[in-house]
């Protein structure tokens, strides 16, 4: 689990080119969206298919995405149980 | 009708040129066939949550143009009026190759968005938070001509005060190899002080972004005034000595009033004889100055010459690196520039001391 969540932030950084960060500048309980990263709905739209290419996860319902992205936690966590790749 | 004056200009170049306080002080001598823009600290203008979406060319665009803003002491501009010969190329060359990498599967949207040809011009007014006319103009090397020509007739009929005008064309890496294999770019390295003398196909290519206020009132930072602005999409060789006569005649000009004659040359072999027929004739006598060998050859190369042009016109300075020919020259009034690309779209803009 440790190393899925390094391995999200890596990817976060670089999908969204949030250029002056670096994966220890994101802690695992940060909000990814509003407070904590600032993220917004274009870089949801990344994520959303960054689940799909890396992990096989195909997010239908807008809504579940709210809970998913919250944290590095619970996208690591929704990935561990849903991934087919 | 009003008369248009140049007051304020930047431009980020594989030059130091975006501190407007040099010259050309330090050249830069470029060995390569792509040369690429020498850029500014971006933080310092534009704020990293807004930045981390930009490529090169979006980037050079915004800071030109803020920087051209604040030389002319303004915050809010009544139109913005954007040049670009090939757009947001590294965005769409990202979004192309990530089509064909992943099988049509798995598109992200960031540089789709950020991969059309206006995009600048749509940075630059949400920075400003301009609402005003904003318009980008796609076509080849006339592509920044034909965006000063709706800024100038604005401006002339007193439907705007003051217009940003730039123009902006970043280097895309796929690009590249592609107009290498076609010969538009030169198969062998060149550098800056040999470019003009070379004899074989092809040009060094560079990119850039220059930017101008605009404005029909002239003010103490005022370089120059925009006396005319001509297009033509293709000439004859043979012809472009007698429209260039006519051009001036028409500003009520002879060739003898022209100080200086600033020329696209960009060491292609096939096609710097339409800068050759003017510097051989008509302009013998006159005081020719080329800039390509300093920023490289690209669809909105024009600007820096306008650039160049101005800076002239305000330090009454040439720069030695600038001057194709050594003629003794008082002082400098009136500047042509001309400008074509592979014989196609060719321009005839007119400057003014003032």
């Amino acid at each position: 689990m440790e190393a899925l969540k390094q391995e999200l932030k890596e990817n976060i950084i670089e999908q969204l080119n949030l250029e002056d960060m670096t994966a220890a500048d994101i802690s695992d309980d940060d909000m990814l969206f509003g407070d904590g990263l600032a993220l917004d709905s274009i870089d949801a739209l990344e994520l959303i298919v960054m689940l799909d290419k890396n992990y096989g996860i195909k997010l239908t319902d807008p809504k579940e995405g709210r809970a998913i992205f919250e944290s590095i936690n619970t996208m690591a966590a929704y990935i561990s149980e849903h991934r087919s790749k | 009708m009003n008369k248009v004056y140049i007051n304020s200009i930047s431009s980020i170049s594989p030059q130091k040129t975006f501190d407007n306080s040099e010259f050309l002080n330090e050249v830069i001598n470029h060995e390569n066939q792509v040369v690429f823009a020498v850029e500014p600290i971006y933080k310092d203008y534009i704020p990293p949550a807004a930045a981390r979406r930009m490529a090169k060319g979006i980037k050079m665009g915004v800071v030109a143009s803020k920087m051209a803003l604040k030389e002319a002491e303004l915050e809010h501009v009544d139109a913005i009026i954007t040049g670009t010969g090939m757009g947001c190329l590294r965005d769409s060359e990202k979004f192309l190759s990530a089509i064909i990498d992943n099988n049509e599967q798995f598109l992200t949207p960031t540089s789709f968005i950020q991969s059309t040809h206006n995009t600048v011009g749509g940075q630059i007014a949400l920075e400003l938070q301009c609402k005003g006319y904003n318009f980008t103009y796609v076509h080849g090397s006339n592509s920044f001509e034909s965006a000063l020509l709706d800024a100038k007739l604005q401006l002339e009929l007193n439907e705007a005060q003051n217009i940003l005008v730039g123009g902006v064309d970043e280097l895309g890496d796929h690009t590249t190899k592609l107009q290498q294999l076609i010969h538009l770019i030169k198969n062998e390295a060149i550098t800056t002080n040999t470019l003009l003398k070379s004899k074989t196909k092809g040009s060094m290519f560079g990119e850039g972004a220059s930017f101008f206020v605009l404005s029909n009132k002239k003010q103490a930072s005022t370089y120059a005034e925009l006396v005319s602005v001509k297009m033509y999409n293709t000439l004859p060789l043979d012809e472009v000595s007698g429209l260039t006569t006519n051009f001036l005649k028409k500003n009520n000009l002879t060739i003898e009033d022209i100080d200086i004659v600033v020329l696209g040359n960009n060491g292609d072999i096939d096609f710097d004889g339409y800068f050759n027929q003017l510097t051989s004739t008509v302009f013998n006598n006159t005081q020719q100055v080329c800039y390509k060998h300093l920023c490289g050859e690209f669809n909105t190369a024009s600007p820096f010459g306008i650039w160049i042009a101005s800076k002239i016109l305000k330090t009454q300075s040439l720069p030695d690196i600038l001057k194709l020919n050594d003629k003794e020259t008082g002082s400098f009034k009136n500047i042509l520039l001309y400008n074509q690309y592979r014989g196609e779209n060719h321009s005839f803009t007119l400057l003014k001391t003032c």
